[in-house]
């Protein structure tokens, strides 16, 4: 491993540092190899962006809802005034008896008038209206059986209505969290296409110049020296590329709709604040990979040049 | 500078082209190696140059024993040996002078200008330093190569049949060439299998005539 990191510093230097300039005069144009390259970086560059921003969009949603769980729920009680106050005894004494179920309470007239208070006025009289009861209560860890809770509320208090939220918000939350892992996942995909393709396009441009090679060789020249001649070339096509294609991205992405925090995914799906630096990271990242396919390309083509 | 220990080579499933060589190339030494063809004349001077590691037996170069050396350190040994293919071998997309400097180029050595001009006349080809190598004539590659080989000044040169695509003038000025080379104390091994070009060589520097015969270098008898 450490004999790898000591090959890599030394044709970095080579490739991009001060290093040889001279190295890439000695091998031909690559034409065809290194507009592929070019290309790719760019296709491949305006691809990432999306999938960064679809990951950043899952992220966001994920982490907002997930903080919006509470690990409550509500349970409403609607029945005639005269039956009210009995079932409303009897859901705490059914909660009480439920496994996973804690702090079971009846909201105060005081909390519903707050609640309503955006729709009604902070007026309102609660006491005389016939509004539905409500209790609310918090779940352990293990939680419970919402199915048979549901059962036995039915049995005891037929006007009770349990409304687990958090119930159906979580496994969005997990949605959220996977599709966020897809766009990882995508975002890996396209860094390994890109590297298979300059591997290709890398390889390609070797065997065209075995002769080079072979007379490089010849006239005494060292791997590093003649793996930085190709490094350099593919490194910078990538740049270019990548730097043209996240730009092309950023501007697609730009056109996109602007999310907000209370916005869905798809009106979330772009960059907002400092998250439009991310992109930026592309570039970088591209030219890294083109480095490191191409010099594994050489290193191969070179073991098997006397 | 280049010695042979009962070397010997056998390409993968073949028996041994060579074998039991013993051979040294001293400072000043002059040498011409010849042999019919496939004898392994090119297989000898592969072994010299580290482009060929000997199957058995060892090769040493500038003191370093062949098979112990890495692709860095054969690369820089190179350096110091000066060689001539028949087909010249050029980068054909640089011109003349760069082709000429490029073993320069690859130790990243500066490249003395006069020098340059003055091996260049030397060779005779100072009017054709941009020239790309496709549109040399043969002659002119073989100079050129020649050129090529001794701009580092290097201790050994090594040329495999440097005559052969080039009319009976122009060998004679090649073969003046390197016994020049060789009066500056360079060692010269030269694989040919032109009679006449070794007989011409006769009167104007003391060479030994090495012969592979039956696998194995034979001394080919009197000096020249």
């Amino acid at each position: 491993m450490t004999g790898v990191l000591v090959r890599l510093r030394a044709v970095a230097r080579g490739a991009l540092g001060g290093g040889d300039p001279a190295a890439g005069r000695v091998v031909p144009p690559t034409g065809f190899t290194a507009r592929l390259t070019l290309f790719t970086a760019a296709a491949m560059s305006f691809l990432a962006v999306f999938a960064l921003a679809l990951a950043l969009a899952a992220g966001q949603l994920a982490e907002r809802w997930e903080g919006a769980l509470t690990d409550s729920a509500t349970i409403r009680i609607s029945a005639p005034v005269d039956q009210i106050e009995a079932q409303l005894q009897a859901v705490l004494q059914v909660l009480e008896t439920t496994p996973g179920v804690t702090g079971a309470q009846e909201i105060p007239d005081a909390e519903m008038q707050r609640l309503l208070a955006p729709w009604f006025g902070s007026n309102l009289p609660v006491d005389r209206l016939p509004l539905p009861r409500l209790v609310a209560f918090s779940e352990t860890g293990a939680g419970y059986d919402s199915e048979g809770l549901r059962l036995r509320l039915a049995a005891e208090a037929p006007g009770a209505m349990l409304d687990d939220h958090d119930r159906w918000r979580r496994p969005l939350v997990t949605a959220a969290k996977r599709l966020r892992l897809v766009a990882s996942v995508a975002l890996v995909l396209i860094g390994a296409t890109l590297a298979a393709m300059v591997t290709l396009a890398a390889q390609a441009a070797l065997a065209a110049n075995g002769q080079v090679i072979r007379v490089l060789r010849l006239v005494g020249a060292e791997d590093r020296f003649i793996s930085a001649a190709f490094v350099r070339r593919f490194t910078l096509r990538a740049l270019a590329g990548s730097a043209a294609g996240t730009a092309l991205g950023l501007a697609a992405a730009a056109l996109l709709p602007g999310g907000t925090v209370e916005a869905g995914l798809l009106s979330g799906l772009g960059f907002a604040g400092w998250t439009w630096l991310w992109p930026f990271v592309l570039v970088p990242v591209s030219a890294a990979v083109a480095y490191l396919a191409t010099a594994a390309a050489a290193a191969r083509t070179l073991r098997r040049t006397p | 500078m280049i010695d042979f220990h009962s070397a010997g080579y056998g390409y993968a499933g073949g028996r041994p082209l060579l074998t039991d060589i013993g051979l040294s190339l001293a400072p000043g030494s002059f040498h011409f190696l010849t042999g019919p063809s496939g004898a392994g004349k090119t297989t000898l001077l592969k072994l010299c140059y580290g482009e060929l590691v000997p199957t058995e037996g060892s090769v040493s170069l500038f003191g370093a024993a062949l098979a112990g050396m890495d692709r860095d350190a054969v690369a820089r040994a190179r350096r110091r040996i000066g060689i001539v293919h028949q087909d010249c071998q050029f980068l054909d997309h640089l011109p003349v002078a760069e082709n000429v400097v490029l073993p320069l180029t690859v130790a990243g050595q500066p490249v003395p200008e006069q020098d340059l001009a003055d091996l260049l006349a030397w060779v005779g080809l100072s009017d054709r330093a941009g020239a790309l190598p496709p549109s040399l004539s043969g002659g002119e590659r073989q100079r050129a190569a020649l050129a090529r080989a001794v701009i580092t000044a290097p201790d050994v040169i090594l040329a495999d049949e440097p005559t052969g695509n080039v009319d009976w003038e122009m060998s004679l000025r090649l073969l003046g060439l390197l016994v020049e080379l060789n009066r500056m104390g360079k060692a010269v091994l030269i694989a040919t299998h032109d009679m006449n070009l070794i007989r011409t060589a006769k009167g104007q520097v003391a060479a030994r005539v090495l012969r592979i015969r039956d696998r194995q270098v034979q001394a080919a008898g009197a000096e020249l």
